[in-house]
């Protein structure tokens, strides 16, 4: 038998807003409020969108005595942890000794620790993995209960300002302490839509109270899973389980400006080898942006062919709201993976034409400051 | 008067003469959400009663929509073409899929009528 569903602190406030609530990496999770995905797709491109997604995994890390917790924690991942200073927040991936990728995640430094918030689906085997090799130099302390909220859209830093006015300043992938409705919380000026907005990270019984504050301000409504997918579609962001996995390494899936350059250079990371291997000759296969021509939507497992034969697959695709077109990503052999390369996608049967194009689909709005 | 019948698939079709309109019900569009784009059938096709006659993208998923009966297509709707969304907004109105000239009316007699229908759906909540 399966385990019952887990619920988030704000299931009952789904529930009062009418979600349809499906079943998601363990969580009863909103995919979809009445006014449906369309509408919510664009609020949070034009105004402001509140996303529940404290089924991510928060865990923090903390130095042993005589120990350093980044340096630590470079020995799962490629990405610089070592050189961010306090308040700085990066994107990297637990790889495996073939270069593949259990999760993707993201790492803040406060200064005194690590926060780390990970992929719902993984959080539990991540945590695992992190005990596994950090528990001699780090205090592991998972914060599986606390909430997440994600305020995404081109209003949202007007919005959250009016609660903490200091938010107004910070910097993309940057983070800072504040109390917000008489509760601390950790904000970060990031998010998964490609657009501006903050992640906010609560105590368990605070995520309710903060969520219906931001839902009472006249620019923001609640979005749902559906579109948090195509908002990241379209920002040509990767989904793990589907985009990347362990099969896929950071250098096939184009992650490899995650990657710092002395960290190319000095490795010290699991399946270092292959990837560096991949950076120097070259990766077999590569990550690409696709635009199927009409209507016809190729979604994931379509198969990519040019002259005949096939040369990848799809691993996302969809409708994108804001372009109101098809859009697909997907891996192809690197001797087809060119800007302009015309292929044909297999959609029920039938081979529709497409091409490869550069991604982000929608432009990034990330404010740089 | 018009005669609605349903299908278990959630199809509709309302039959008059010996032609029938066939769309997907309001229950059928609010499980699908948001549809983004329909693959109607081309006029003249002959279609089987169970076959997959048309797809329906949501921004969710793709579904196949099976046709409540068998006969000739005499007419698709050309106007989902720029306007999907009248599946969601209007599912027996302006949504309709396609018409089709009924290859054996008996058929009809297999599907259910709207009390039925209206019972069916209630007993998948």
């Amino acid at each position: 038998m399966s385990e019952p569903l887990k619920r988030t602190p704000l299931y009952d406030l789904h529930r009062e807003l009418g979600a349809r609530l499906v079943p998601f990496a363990g969580y009863e999770m909103p995919v979809q409020y009445p006014t449906g995905i369309l509408a919510e797709h664009a609020q949070t491109r034009n105004a402001a969108g509140l996303f529940d997604v404290s089924h991510m995994g928060q865990v923090r890390l903390t130095a042993k005595a005589g120990h350093n917790a980044a340096k630590a924690l470079e020995t799962l991942v490629p990405g610089d942890i070592a050189g961010l200073q306090a308040g700085q927040q990066r994107y990297t991936q637990f790889t495996n000794e073939r270069g593949g990728m259990l999760d993707d995640l993201m790492v803040t430094s406060t200064g005194d620790h690590l926060l780390l918030v990970l992929n719902a689906a993984c959080k539990d085997s991540d945590l695992a993995h992190i005990r596994k090799h950090l528990a001699a130099s780090c205090e592991i302390e998972p914060m599986f209960s606390r909430g997440l909220l994600a305020l995404q859209g081109p209003q949202a830093t007007r919005v959250l300002a009016r609660l903490a006015p200091n938010v107004a300043t910070m910097k993309f992938m940057t983070g800072a302490f504040f109390r917000i409705e008489g509760a601390d919380c950790y904000v970060t000026r990031s998010g998964y839509t490609g657009g501006d907005g903050y992640e906010i990270s609560t105590p368990s019984n605070a995520a309710e109270p903060i969520a219906r504050r931001l839902l009472a301000e006249p620019e923001v409504k609640p979005i749902g899973l559906g579109a948090r997918d195509s908002l990241r579609l379209e920002a040509g962001l990767c989904l793990y389980g589907h985009d990347i996995d362990t099969t896929t390494t950071p250098v096939e899936a184009g992650l490899l400006w995650s990657i710092g350059k002395e960290r190319r250079l000095e490795g010290g990371f699991a399946g270092a080898d292959v990837i560096q291997q991949q950076i120097k000759d070259g990766a077999p296969r590569k990550r690409v942006g696709l635009l199927p021509e009409g209507k016809a939507i190729a979604r994931e497992g379509a198969e990519i062919v040019v002259a005949g034969k096939q040369v990848g697959k799809v691993t996302s695709g969809g409708f994108a709201p804001t372009l109101n077109r098809a859009i697909a990503m997907g891996y192809v052999d690197r001797a087809h993976s060119a800007n302009g390369t015309k292929v044909e996608l297999m959609v029920r049967g039938k081979p529709v034409p497409g091409e490869i194009v550069p991604m982000p689909f929608v432009k990034h709005a990330y404010y740089r400051g | 008067m018009a005669d609605v019948k349903y299908s278990n698939e959630h199809e509709w079709i309302r039959v008059e003469g010996d032609v029938g309109t066939v769309g997907i019900t309001n229950y059928a569009q609010e499980q699908l959400g948001d549809v983004v784009f329909v693959d109607v059938p081309q006029k003249g096709r002959k279609i089987a009663k169970g076959e997959s006659v048309a797809v329906v993208e949501s921004v969710k998923a793709a579904s196949d929509i099976y046709s409540p009966v068998s006969g000739e297509v005499t007419e698709a709707n050309g106007e989902l073409a720029n306007a999907p969304g009248d599946v969601n907004s209007e599912p027996m109105g302006k949504g309709w899929f396609f018409k089709v000239r009924l290859a054996n009316k008996a058929e009809l007699d297999g599907l259910m009528d709207e009390k039925a229908y209206d019972a069916f759906v209630k007993s998948l909540s």
